[in-house]
């Protein structure tokens, strides 16, 4: 194959276990150009325009009512979705980390449906608990209380996206450390509670970090399931995804991608932070995930 | 992993295990609550209004030439933009894990794109890229090819969704090859092609299936970066999760609900064929 075209004057002679000199380069030619047309254009088109009409059009995008509204959703849905699935995500790995039970694996398995479940289904199947025909439609209303095309409405479709990121990052990780800690911090006499907050929580922070990272991404970005909900009222269910939506398909081009550019930064800040908590505290992760 | 706890499973039939660590009774009962009320109460309700529906009326939904259209729209384009992520996702796992070049480590980072880019940004990212005016649709347009807008449109989005999947499910496994391996067949006096091929290659099966069935499964129900350069024709560019959402405007709860109760039960199969894949892997190869 290749081989033969390898320049005949290396320094080295290959290992065995390399491949020819052409075909690295030609396999990491390969690997850059496609990951520069898929991943690194995209993401530098999001800059592009949202800067096409200069730095005063981008700013002019912020002082919109509707823009500011959709932003401030954004942060209160996070700030609502994010804490309680942390909060169960710290209790479900604690409960199936810490102890044995049978039907434990397909526990960890109903965790992970909602990441196999298409967001437009996550949307629908909440109309059909809350919509004005759903199952609990009528009585939420006799209530006075919107659940559907309201905010309670896409807090839920965002709970229910972002449910497994911080339990099935927690899971694995506090199985690997075993219970041996904290036994011995029970029998000198900590209480339960407090064995919790000093011993297995320095343990898990970091992983703690990555899960509540990757949720808050994807519950400040989810624009499926919201879409279903949210009935798209302008300053009042619209979330920053949605407006950008919005601004989109009314060919405002410029202010819908300087929104979108805001998203496009805190995916960067994302990985940026995930990044250097693979490098830093690569043990005290649960490492690569899938997700 | 586990293991730890299963030496005292067998001592107990208790639910839990014995166990002096406390605090079982909230944290399991918590588990079982919010996922009962927040996942599977709103899903099995879902099932229900299918099931309402019987196998004829899901047959009808099915059936019905705009919905038979998005539903095959949607799963032949995810089985192309998934094999076409298996090709580039095994290249760019390689070359990330085994060769050391400028900007490797960025590049490696920037895999996740996909993930934590929310996907309604991809999708105008995407659509603008590929529009008539765009940085590549505009020389694509010199020689009349259109991407945006048509069917190739839909390949571009969900080949970017499901690149991710491919690359991390099989670079931990390349990682951890045992260069004897590959010393051992050299030796004996194959080609490097020969090596890769029948030595490396191999092992790496079950990883780039599961890498596949994820890409897939999360193609098929990609929405948000599908949309914008979609087109949404009916019948030739509109995929399954759009039509649901059209089907809840014009206030067919029954039609979304088919369409839904279908795309689920990919969902399962999907995951079904994982389990299937790594149990198999786990007998073939001895890792999952």
């Amino acid at each position: 194959m290749s081989e033969a075209l390898a320049p005949a004057v290396l320094a080295t002679p290959r290992r065995v276990t390399e491949e020819a000199p052409l075909t690295r380069y030609l396999l990491i030619g390969v690997a850059v150009a496609f990951l520069g047309l898929f991943l690194l254009l995209p993401l530098a088109a999001v800059f592009t325009e949202a800067l096409g009409k200069g730095v005063g059009a981008f700013f002019a995008t912020f002082d919109e009512p509707d823009a500011v509204a959709a932003i401030r959703l954004t942060l209160i849905v996070a700030a609502i979705v994010v804490p309680l699935n942390a909060a169960f995500g710290v209790s479900a790995a604690w409960a199936i980390a810490k102890f044995s039970f049978p039907g434990k694996s397909v526990l960890i398995t109903l965790i992970d449906l909602p990441f196999s479940v298409s967001p437009v289904v996550s949307g629908l199947v909440y109309v059909l608990v809350f919509g004005a025909q759903g199952m609990f439609g009528p009585f939420v209303k006799a209530q006075g209380i919107q659940v559907v095309f309201a905010i309670p409405g896409i807090v839920l479709a965002t709970i229910f996206v972002t449910f497994p990121f911080v339990a099935r990052e927690l899971i694995p990780l506090m199985q690997e450390q075993g219970t041996v800690e904290e036994e011995a911090a029970l029998t000198l006499g900590a209480s339960g509670f407090r064995t919790f907050l000093t011993v297995t929580l320095p343990n898990i922070k970091w992983g703690l970090l990555y899960g509540v990272l990757l949720a808050n991404a994807r519950a400040m970005g989810e624009f499926g399931a919201v879409s279903v909900v949210s009935g798209h009222i302008r300053g009042l269910t619209n979330t920053i995804p949605l407006q950008v939506e919005i601004l989109y398909n009314e060919y405002n081009i410029v202010s819908a991608f300087a929104l979108a550019s805001l998203l496009a930064g805190l995916a960067l800040v994302t990985l940026g932070i995930k990044t250097l908590l693979e490098w830093r505290y690569a043990g005290q992760i649960a490492g690569r995930r899938r997700h | 992993m586990a293991d730890s706890t299963s030496v005292v499973k067998k001592t107990a039939r208790s639910f839990p295990a014995p166990s002096v660590i406390p605090g079982f009774a909230p944290t399991f009962g918590l588990t079982i609550l919010y996922l009962g009320l927040i996942v599977l109460f709103p899903l099995s309700l879902l099932v229900l209004r299918a099931s309402e529906l019987g196998l004829s009326g899901l047959y009808s939904v099915a059936t019905e030439p705009r919905v038979a259209a998005a539903l095959r729209t949607s799963f032949f384009i995810s089985f192309a933009a998934a094999a076409i992520d298996v090709v580039f996702g095994l290249v760019v796992a390689w070359v990330l894990t085994r060769y050391e070049f400028p900007g490797r480590r960025f590049l490696d980072a920037i895999v996740d794109l996909p993930f934590a880019l929310p996907t309604a940004v991809a999708g105008i990212a995407l659509a603008a890229l590929y529009a008539p005016n765009g940085w590549l649709g505009a020389p694509l347009a010199e020689y009349d090819v259109k991407i945006a807008f048509t069917r190739w449109g839909i390949l571009i989005a969900l080949v970017f969704v499901g690149l991710p999947f491919v690359v991390r499910t099989v670079q931990p496994l390349l990682a951890e090859i045992d260069a004897e391996l590959e010393e051992a067949s050299a030796t004996l006096g194959a080609s490097r092609a020969q090596t890769v091929w029948r030595v490396l290659l191999p092992p790496l099966l079950p990883a780039l299936l599961t890498g596949f069935a994820l890409a897939f499964a999360r193609s098929v129900g990609e929405y948000g970066s599908v949309i914008f350069i979609a087109g949404n024709l009916a019948y030739i560019s509109e995929i399954a999760p759009l039509l649901i959402i059209v089907k809840l405007e014009q206030f067919d709860y029954a039609g979304a609900t088919g369409i839904a109760t279908i795309m689920l039960a990919i969902s399962f199969a999907v995951l079904l064929a994982i389990n299937l894949i790594q149990a198999w892997s786990q007998k073939r190869f001895g890792h999952v």
